[in-house]
């Protein structure tokens, strides 16, 4: 069988862009950015706790300097359209690449979080679209009035009823899961990876992802409860 | 002991398929699940069936031609052993097993459980070697390789290329075959000259043959035959993130990725008309 | 006829300089325009297509297996010898020469030899290079051992998997030039016969394992590299695919096969445990090192072994060979295994096999250190047996392992038939009657790396060969051949499968001409397998069709050729009469028991030629000259 040579892409960035491993590493520095953010913004929210002077007084320095905030929005979304982008290319690959399926297969050695990062991902997105028109557009908000520049009444209000909070815990169930198998695997697609060092990476991987959720939690489940009005 | 087998039956690969349940009886505690399908095999030859086909050829676990799913396990559910070595005492008397072949698309199937890996080769012919021309050699001691060096490269080395990490990926990946040879070849002195070039091509090959790509899941290692461990898919990634970044003007090709078998003509290479 | 070896005259030392100097090159901008073809893709094959194809040759290489990278080279397990002397234990490329010389017993052609032994040098530096991960000391230098008996650490080594770590070096060069377009892969592709055109190898023919399509492909030169017929035997240590075939069709075709009956049996592998057995599993010959072999003092003594007190043991070898005791060779090891278990001390359920027992070195050295050596050895022998061998001895059986006759060649690896080479453990050349432990690999290398290149460039250059094209009477004739084997086969559609003729042809020819032979046996042996032939022909069931993927057909042509290649080994076997290496004549040994040669009489190489089937094959003798290492008895007491 006699070898045929076929060239590809001549261009350097289009040939890395279409490859899987391309694919992965800009999904695991997008990741790594959407990461930051998630940390950031969980530390930002937990001033609700703090009452409303330092919580809106945090939204007030937050779009104190409009060119620092877009800039900062800018890169968020470019993170998250290329982490989308890329998961859609290898999305769809993963579906050419076995196109007749097992009628039986065990999963032996991988964690639910990682099998399910298809699933947890474009949940994630709904509930960020959601929470975007919600909290920061204040175009849908079901049973409270937003009010501009009140960070502090909105959460409040908003967490009161009881299917916005479930929602919202829901979603951040679902981010803690895909925060456990990004959080390692974003090392290991950038090539970071070490036989010692990696087994602490993945534990902490999944402490940070309980701690996330614990806090993102932690502002509803408060409000609910009654320790936050 | 007496097992029923659920066999996976496809006549070609253009055929369509459909399981298929045996009982195989007086089966030995001792016997591999290959011995018993070659009881089976007796079995149908003598009752004027077809046999069935699977891929075998040393038994002892190293030359990675075996490999099948069973019960939805590549290998089966003993770790770090190939279906030629998996002993049939490890199943229960009584059992039904579900035997079916590796699925991708870069496996077609040819007959039953045996499918067409020639896809590994290509990977291979694309950058998975240490361009030394015979003779051109110096003694072997001139380069002295670190003895941590050599037993990692000799870890990742162990791969058989038998496929069964694709097998059970859910994105039908071949990461975890292409890293090994990257990470081998990669962690030798012998092997950095070309440790940037070599990735991009085997990446691109690896990519062009219609595999998955890697999401980090790790079901391949929990049931790679000879224990591969995940972080050779992390050197594969750095390798080509690192070339890519170096890279200047590589011309970067890849190999058709044929699945046909048949070579067309009665008479191949004629001497004294290819010039 | 009359063999001539071309072994180039003068001192041995400078033989290969002096052969290569004189040969003919073929000019750089000439090799594209001639067409080799490569058979096998071992370590013999893998290499030689390799580096025929680095050579600006353009290549076509063969194997059946559905990767080059299967072979069964891939197999091999210890390591391979080079005469390098980086320990300083006072090793050279003569002392190789000298061992292997001496551990073939005589039976080996010394220039051949010393040819291997000086090679060895450049294959450790050759495959050093391509990445091979040999074990290395903290320094970074390699390491060695001392394997199979030798008195300096010359064996290099990859693990427990040095074959598979030099055959995948090979592979990758192999196809490096693939990717470079010098050699075309043909995988699932058997060869089926040689076409042999104006007495010149021209081609092949081969069935496609797929498709079923009988295809031929024409060259300049053919080169075998299939590996050793092992798998006579049905159970041996060889992969089920392991076959005879490719050089069993040249043979019918003219090139005389030497030495048929000079087989290794290695002695320490898992026991057969049942009729369902398809292939034994080999344990690295280290385990002797530390392990004691014994079997009960008593016959048919069913205790457990930690049952049976010292007293009623029978540590059998430390008894006859107080000197060398477990650490016997391999021939000596395995007939004195047979001989206990004929006397009915075998242990195991069926007899056939004798203790390693690892209790003494546990209780001296303690489980860590025996864990560390033979750690992953144990674990496979459980895996298989399901028996814990730190806790109960192992039991062993001698296998059928290596085969050290094959088809003659000269010094420059060509057969009998010009435009014929034959490398690696396809060949008879460098082991004579009996081959060392990590021996094999080097010999495979050192023909497909080193000499088969420079060999058949010289035939190239200097013969003419005429164009030819498909429409040649020999090469019709010989796909009418093959076409009308394969449609045989399938027509006879009798009652009993081919795996039950060779499961039944294999005990016969390791009862009689196994570990130890007699006259009486093998003539009984011939007649055996003549039938047992003749019912093959009526009765075999081979179902299915010849034009699609179909193993029992594939089986089918395998299994006929062992029936002709297990009687030419009997005949080969009764007509020498004497004992040496691998071949034990019980009617020749000393008083001891020990082999017996007979250097007057049958110091040469017994190469045999194809008479058509039925008819007594000619015997051709090529006379051994031992100017370098004289002839003496092997002792081991």
């Amino acid at each position: 069988m006699s070898a045929t040579l076929v060239s590809v892409r001549e261009s350097r960035p289009a040939r890395f862009w279409d490859s899987t491993n391309g694919q992965k590493i800009v999904m695991g520095i997008t990741g790594a950015i959407l990461f930051v953010f998630v940390i950031a913004h969980l530390l930002g929210n937990l001033q609700v706790f703090l009452g409303p002077e330092a919580l809106n007084a945090y939204g007030r320095f937050l779009r104190g300097v409009p060119e620092i905030l877009w800039i900062v929005r800018i890169v968020l979304l470019a993170a998250v359209i290329l982490h989308i982008w890329s998961s859609i290319k290898l999305g769809r690959r993963k579906l050419r690449a076995r196109p007749i399926g097992y009628s039986r297969k065990e999963n032996i050695a991988s964690t639910y979080a990682s099998r399910t990062m298809y699933w947890s991902g474009p949940i994630i997105l709904a509930f960020v679209i959601y929470h975007l028109l919600h909290l920061t557009a204040g175009i849908v908000h079901p049973g409270f009035d937003f009010v501009e520049g009140d960070v502090y009444h909105n959460v409040v209000a908003s967490f009161q009823v009881w299917y916005v909070s479930a929602w919202y815990i829901f979603s951040m169930v679902l981010l803690g899961f895909h925060v456990r198998h990004g959080a390692w695997s974003m090392f290991q697609s950038v090539g970071i990876n070490h036989a010692r060092h990696t087994s602490i990476l993945k534990n902490a991987a999944a402490v940070v992802a309980v701690l996330l959720v614990l806090g993102y939690v932690s502002i509803p489940l408060g409000i609910l409860l009654g320790l936050v009005k | 002991m007496r097992l029923t087998l659920k066999i996976w039956r496809q006549q070609t690969r253009s055929a369509s398929g459909k399981f298929v349940t045996y009982s195989v009886d007086n089966v030995n505690s001792d016997m591999s699940m290959l011995e018993c399908l070659d009881v089976l095999n007796e079995q149908l030859i003598e009752n004027g069936d077809d046999p069935v086909a699977f891929e075998h050829d040393c038994r002892e676990g190293i030359c990675g031609s075996c490999g099948f799913m069973i019960n939805g396990i590549a290998h089966g559910p003993l770790p770090a052993t190939t279906v030629c070595q998996l002993t049939m005492r490890h199943f229960r008397d009584g059992q039904e097993l579900v035997l079916e072949p590796w699925r991708a698309k870069a496996f077609p199937l040819i007959k039953d459980l045996v499918v067409d890996r020639r896809s590994f080769d290509r990977i291979i012919a694309a950058g998975g070697y240490i361009s030394v021309s015979t003779g051109s050699a110096p003694d072997g001691n001139a380069i002295l390789v670190p003895k941590e060096s050599a037993d990692r490269a000799m870890d990742a080395a162990a791969c058989i290329g038998c496929g069964a990490c694709v097998a059970a990926c859910p994105n039908a990946s071949a990461a975890l075959f292409t890293g090994a040879k990257i990470a081998h070849l990669g962690i030798l002195p012998q092997g950095k000259p070309e440790r940037d070039i070599r990735a991009i091509r085997m990446v691109t090959q690896m990519n062009a043959e219609g595999f998955g790509g890697c999401t980090n899941i790790g079901e391949c290692i929990g049931v790679c035959p000879k224990e591969i461990p995940l972080e050779v898919i992390a050197a594969m990634n750095r390798d080509y993130f690192r070339g890519s970044w170096r890279e200047r003007d590589n011309v970067v090709t890849t190999l058709r990725p044929f699945t046909e078998w048949s070579t067309g003509s009665k008479l191949k290479v004629d001497p004294h008309s290819g010039n | 006829m009359q063999l001539d070896a071309r072994i180039p005259s003068g001192p041995i030392e400078a033989a290969w300089d002096k052969a290569r100097f004189n040969m003919k090159l073929v000019n750089p901008a000439n090799k594209r325009k001639h067409s080799i073809i490569v058979v096998g893709s071992g370590l013999a094959g893998a290499s030689a297509a390799a580096t025929l194809g680095e050579l600006g040759y353009r290549v076509s290489c063969f194997c059946f297996q559905d990767s080059p990278r299967r072979a069964h080279s891939i197999a091999a397990q210890g390591g391979i010898n080079a005469a390098k002397n980086y320990q300083n234990d006072g090793d050279s490329i003569y002392r190789l020469f000298y061992d292997t010389v001496k551990g073939g017993d005589f039976r080996s052609r010394e220039a051949n030899v010393y040819r291997l032994a000086q090679i060895s040098v450049n294959i450790i530096d050759q495959c050093v290079a391509q990445g091979v991960p040999f074990a290395r000391e903290y320094g970074g230098t390699l390491t060695n051992r001392s394997f199979g008996g030798a008195q300096v650490s010359r064996t290099f080594y990859a693990r427990g998997q040095t074959g598979q770590q030099l055959l995948l070096g090979a592979y990758q060069a192999l196809e490096r030039q693939v990717q470079a377009g010098t050699v075309t892969m043909y995988p699932r592709t058997e060869m089926l016969d040689l076409i042999v055109i104006d007495d010149h190898a021209r081609g092949i023919v081969t069935r496609n394992l797929v498709t079923g399509e009988i295809d031929t492909h024409l060259a300049d030169a053919v080169i075998l590299g299939t590996g050793g017929y092992g798998n006579v035997y049905y159970l041996s240590t060889n992969a089920k695919g392991s076959n005879v075939t490719a050089i069993w069709r040249a043979h019918k075709k003219g090139a005389l096969f030497a030495n048929p009956c000079f087989t290794q049996i290695h002695p320490t592998c898992i026991p057969v445990s049942g009729d369902y057995q398809s292939k034994l599993t080999l344990m690295s010959e280290s385990l002797r090192n530390d392990g004691r072999i014994w079997v009960p003092r008593k016959k048919g003594d069913k205790r457990a072994p930690d049952e049976i007190p010292e007293e009623d043991r029978d540590y059998y070898l430390e008894r006859r060979y107080p000197s060398f005791g477990n650490l016997v060779p391999r021939d000596v090891a395995s007939r004195n295994a047979k001989y206990v278990c004929d006397e009915g001390r075998g242990v195991g359920e069926t007899g056939l096999g004798v203790y390693l027992d690892f209790a003494d070195a546990i209780q001296r050295l303690g489980r860590k250190a025996i864990e560390d050596r033979y750690g992953n050895l144990f674990e496979m022998y459980q895996r298989i047996t399901d028996e814990d061998p730190y806790k109960v001895p192992m039991r062993i059986y001698p296998a059928i392992h290596y085969t050290m006759g094959g088809l003659w060649v000269d010094y420059y690896l060509m057969s009998t038939i010009p435009g014929l080479f034959v490398v690696g453990e396809a060949n008879f050349s460098d082991h004579g009657a009996n081959r060392l432990g990590a021996s094999a690999l080097m010999q495979g290398l050192s023909d497909g790396y080193f000499i088969v290149p420079y060999t058949v460039g010289d035939y190239l250059a200097t013969n003419k060969l005429e164009r030819v094209d498909e429409s040649h009477f020999e090469i019709r004739n010989a796909v009418a051949c093959v076409e009308q084997t394969v449609q045989k086969l399938l027509s006879i559609k009798g009652r009993r499968t081919v795996d039950s003729f060779h499961r039944e042809l294999g005990k016969i020819v390791w009862e009689y001409c196994g570990m130890s032979r007699t006259a009486q046996g093998l003539e009984n042996a011939i007649q055996q397998i003549r039938q047992l032939r003749d019912e093959y022909w009526q009765n075999v069931n081979v179902p299915g069709s010849g034009e699609d993927f179909n193993q029992s057909l594939e089986k089918a042509g395998r299994v006929a050729d062992f029936f002709e290649l297990a009687e030419l080994m009997c005949i080969d076997a009764l007509e020498r009469n004497e004992s040496c290496g691998g071949h034990f004549r019980e009617e020749y040994q000393t008083a001891e028991g020990e082999a017996q040669r007979d250097d007057d009489n049958y110091s040469y190489v017994a190469a045999w030629g194809y008479r058509g089937y039925g008819n007594p094959p000619d015997l051709v003798k090529e006379p051994l000259d031992f100017e370098y290492v004289h002839p003496a008895q092997r002792s081991y007491k």
